[in-house]
């Protein structure tokens, strides 16, 4: 029955008008059509797939269903972080990213994409004005993509191949640089030196000294760090590539770059970081973007994987975007490229954009007040339960590793009864003992408040 | 012939930077203390050059921005990007995975799991792979799995050192070589041959102890099917290297032939074009790679393993690397796994047939108009889901290019038709990809207008040559934006450019 009715997505699939295309070409079926593909080639039954659930009601009551079995840690109290957060996303956000002119299509012209290239042109300003740099490239997949692009321009400005990077760094994002500084060819790789840091994830500039040598193609920092810790070296970290002739790199999530000082101003030569919490939702992992940022200076720019949309204007003199240096995109170049582009997250610098215009330099400078003083007000609570000791000396934004080796009780145990009794979902897991929890402006001193209650009681 | 009277909203909107007054806010947070929170030294010292709005101005900006983007709304037949209906009831059903952390316990996400699970088994029956991984963000990002996984599978034979070359073709998408190339491989590009596939021949000698991997697109985006493919896979598996098939033009063989059949160890298809996932704008997006239980030990990890109706997840023993943090953008999964459910294995295989119909239906009228040619003349079978034709002769003839008569056909409502990936193999190509989601009246309006506009070429060159003219603003001028004077990606920058 379902089978002889036309399907809502295929307006073609009605039978008159499909009869009526198969004349206009002299057919009575499809298949001559498919005359290319050898019969033995061919699949000759239909895969076994699961019926099809073409009436909306029933697909709806499926999925719904699905999702029912889901218990998404942002609908109720988390301290899930550790690379993606959950922070506050303006309504206006949601609406504009769900307007179909943004979300459905992929490329058009310049003048029928104007309004896109706008906005994606909001994103590179507002990001670069947070950042203190002048040339931003649209998004990449994430923060470690943005990361391993990075280190791969440091080596070629360079003409070395060893990165300094903070051994407390996120296992998932290091994961991903892997795979960029690895090469099938072994005078490609780039070399990983992981350099110690102390407990809130800060390195230690006079062992990044040591480490750093005429081989040095960057130092890696993060900003806050992966444990949450502001990078009180920054300056000095830069100072150190300057002497060996290496590119300083800094990892940084620019929600924090209201109060903080931006890349710009300590000397960074190529700054990468998240997106994501510039007004995109978790996602379960779907909503991380990442960004790549230097000084608007020719020789960082003809090393740029991403495609870059310049303001310029049009015959008549009006503003308007048009992509730069398009012949150094694989798109341009294929393997002679720099690395490769594609799809991206290019919906999420709609996002951002949004996000940025709604905070102004007010609510940026607000949004890292509070999250400092949340921050805060977690440590000083969390350091009074029994058997917790925090790690927060010295500056830490969001994060806060949580060390319960004195309550003798590991954090797949304390995790789990945080959810089972209390319904949190606790940090993560760090090592068997150490957990890191995240505060964000979602979190209020009460339920911060709650979550000692609750480990207080998991802990005695 | 009526053609639609379109014209492009046009708001005269302002950069965001040149509205707004000082003082407005367009989010407030509670207030609070943080004095002394920051350590020395790192202090913002002054505030970020960000425009000051209220609410309702912010909105309407970005709402008057998305009115003068065509987008979707009107007809885009952008070739390679399989342009689809995003079903709206799974675009609305993802929201509710918004709050889910990925790193939260598998056992508060089992209905998310349960639809990635039902996604990799249907891939498995449209592929014959043994397991799918969704941590590709995008396609290009499934050719770099491939590319890692092959670095790692000869690494761990002991023939890292030996396996040098990745092979592939002029016609693969650019992400082919590319990714190749990042991963550290030489690439070897084989071009075409008469038929618009390269010959057996030059494969064989390209073939060697020191080939890893055969990246190839089949069919191309040309849609032009390598008869010959089951003896090229045999040949480079014969040769010890990997044979990945980039499905970047599955629609036109959905049902119709599978990559483990033909012999592939991998291959993979992209969420956002033939599996009905919004695009974007370019991303996010989903590169599913899938391949056989001998590669599957380097798959980037954690896959989702089902066990008596409970989903976990697993990382594989040897994995190459990560090729995206966490599993990937499952939202963007469910949403496939929405459409694959809406459409079965029937509506699918009736969207392959819907796609080559009117791709062809498409050519036969295409090829009567003036100055239109198709490539490889002598390739006389029917090209499946997609034709690369040329405006060489209409440019010989009027001095209008395929980019002239692009921006013209937007006046009507007619958004971008792809031209061709580089290198450009005929002359002011074009290509547009018809797809199943378009009625047969679209295809006609379509057809209609560019008749009208080569029509137009032919007798005012100039009109067209000026074009857009109902547009949100009139075509790009010949400023050089390659040149660092006058580049800027910020507002910064093209304020201090313009000093």
């Amino acid at each position: 029955m379902a089978q002889s009715r036309a399907h809502p997505f295929m307006p073609n699939s009605a039978a008159g008008v499909k009869a009526a295309l198969l004349g206009e070409l002299g057919l009575t079926g499809t298949e001559p059509l498919f005359a290319q593909i050898p019969a033995s080639h061919r699949l000759r039954a239909l895969p076994d797939l699961p019926p099809a659930l073409t009436s909306e009601v029933a697909l709806s009551r499926h999925l719904h269903g699905l999702l029912d079995r889901n218990r998404p840690a942002g609908d109720g109290l988390s301290f899930l972080g550790g690379g993606i957060w959950q922070h506050h996303v303006p309504a206006v956000v949601d609406e504009i990213v769900g307007r179909a002119e943004f979300l459905t299509p992929v490329w058009g012209t310049p003048s029928s994409d104007f309004g896109r290239n706008q906005v994606w042109w909001e994103f590179t300003s507002q990001l670069g004005a947070l950042l203190g740099l002048e040339l931003v490239g649209l998004p990449v997949y994430s923060w470690g993509a943005a990361a391993g692009h990075a280190f791969r321009m440091a080596a070629r400005l360079t003409g070395r191949n060893r990165i300094i990077v903070p051994a407390a760094i996120s296992p998932e994002r290091l994961a991903v640089i892997e795979g960029y500084a690895h090469s099938a060819d072994a005078a490609m790789r780039l070399d990983m030196v992981l350099a110690p840091c102390d407990a809130v994830g800060r390195l230690d500039p006079a062992a990044v000294a040591a480490l750093a040598d005429a081989h040095t193609a960057a130092i890696y920092y993060e900003n806050p760090a992966y444990l949450g810790g502001l990078e009180t070296g920054a300056a000095e970290l830069a100072a150190i590539a300057a002497r060996v002739g290496a590119q300083t790199i800094s990892g940084v999530d620019p929600l924090c770059l209201g109060v903080i000082a931006p890349p710009g101003e300590l000397g960074v030569d190529i700054a990468v970081g998240t997106i994501q919490t510039l007004g995109v939702h978790s996602h379960a992992g779907g909503g991380l973007g990442g960004f790549i940022a230097t000084r608007d200076d020719p020789r960082y720019a003809a090393e740029y994987p991403t495609l870059l949309n310049s303001l310029t204007t049009t015959v008549d003199g009006q503003l308007a975007f048009g992509l730069m240096l398009f012949h150094q995109s694989s798109y341009g170049s294929r393997e002679l490229g720099k690395d490769w582009t594609g799809n991206s997250t290019y919906l999420w610098a709609v996002a951002a954009a949004t996000y940025m215009a709604l905070l102004g330099p007010a609510g940026f400078a607000e949004i890292g007040q509070l999250i400092l003083a949340r921050t805060r007000f977690a440590a000083t609570a969390l350091a009074g339960v029994p058997g917790v000791q925090v790690a927060a000396s010295g500056g830490v934004f969001r994060e806060l590793l949580l060390d319960f080796s004195a309550s003798g009780h590991g954090v797949a145990a304390i995790n789990a009864a945080l959810l089972d009794r209390h319904g949190i979902f606790g940090g993560i897991e760090i090592a068997p003992q150490q957990a890191l929890f995240a505060f964000t402006e979602c979190h209020d001193e009460a339920t911060i408040v709650q979550l000692v209650e609750a480990l207080t009681e998991v802990l005695a | 012939m009526t053609l639609r009277r379109y014209h492009a909203a046009r708001w005269d909107e302002p950069l965001i930077h040149q509205i707004g007054a000082p003082g407005r806010r367009g989010q407030h947070f509670p207030p609070a203390d943080a004095a002394g929170l920051v350590p020395a030294g790192l202090q913002r010292q002054t505030p970020p050059d960000l425009p000051e709005l209220s609410e309702p101005e912010v909105l309407n900006h970005y709402l008057r921005l998305s009115q003068q983007t065509m987008g979707m709304i009107g007809v885009s037949l952008f070739g390679t990007c399989t342009m689809k209906y995003n079903p709206r009831v799974g675009e609305q059903a993802a929201r509710r995975l918004a709050g889910i952390h990925p790193a939260q316990p598998a056992e508060t996400m089992q209905g998310l799991l349960a639809a990635v699970h039902g996604l990799d088994l249907i891939l498995r029956g449209l592929s014959g792979m043994d397991r799918f991984t969704f941590q590709a963000a995008g396609g290009a990002d499934a050719a770099w799995t491939q590319a890692v996984i092959t670095r790692a599978y000869h690494a761990a034979r002991g023939q890292g050192q030996q396996r040098t070359k990745i092979i592939t073709s002029l016609q693969s998408h650019p992400c082919n070589p590319a990714t190749a190339a990042t991963a550290g491989f030489e690439v070897i590009t084989l071009p075409l041959g008469e038929n618009g596939y390269p010959s057996l021949d030059m494969l064989k000698a390209a073939l060697g102890p020191d080939t890893a991997a055969l990246m190839i697109n089949n069919p191309d985006d040309m849609g032009v099917y390598n008869p010959e493919i089951m003896e090229w896979v045999r040949l480079v598996k014969q040769a010890g290297a990997l044979a990945f098939y980039d499905h970047a033009n599955f629609n036109g063989v959905m049902t119709k032939i599978r990559a483990a059949d033909l012999g592939f160890d991998a291959c993979m298809f992209m969420l956002h074009k033939t599996f009905g996932v919004s695009k974007g704008g370019g991303g996010p997006a989903v590169g599913a790679y899938g391949c056989t239980a001998e590669l599957a030990p380097f798959m980037p990890g954690p896959l989702v393993v089902e066990e008596d109706g409970a989903y976990r997840l697993e990382t594989p023993p040897q994995q190459a690397a990560k090729v995206r943090e966490y599993l990937g953008n499952l939202q963007q999964v469910f949403k496939a796994y929405a459409w694959a459910r809406a459409m079965g294995a029937e509506g699918l295989a009736e969207a392959s047939d819907l796609s080559v119909l009117l791709n062809n239906y498409m050519e036969m009228r295409l090829l009567t108009l003036r100055g239109v040619t198709r490539s490889h003349p002598g390739q006389t079978s029917p090209r499946l889901e997609m034709t690369r034709y040329s405006l060489g002769t209409l440019f010989d003839e009027t001095g209008i290019s395929a980019v002239e008569v692009q921006n013209r056909m937007a006046d009507f409502g007619i958004d971008a038709f792809w031209l061709s990936h580089e290198p450009w193999i005929v002359p002011q190509p074009f290509t547009p990809e018809a797809g199943e989601m378009w009625s047969r009246e679209d295809i006609d309006y379509w057809i209609d207008v560019l008749a009208h506009v080569i029509d137009e070429a032919y007798r005012d060159p100039d009109h067209v040559r000026r074009a857009p003219h109902n547009q949100v603003v009139a075509k790009l001028s010949d400023r050089d934006i390659n040149d660092p004077a006058n580049w800027a990606t910020t507002w910064a920058a093209w304020q201090r450019k313009l000093a």
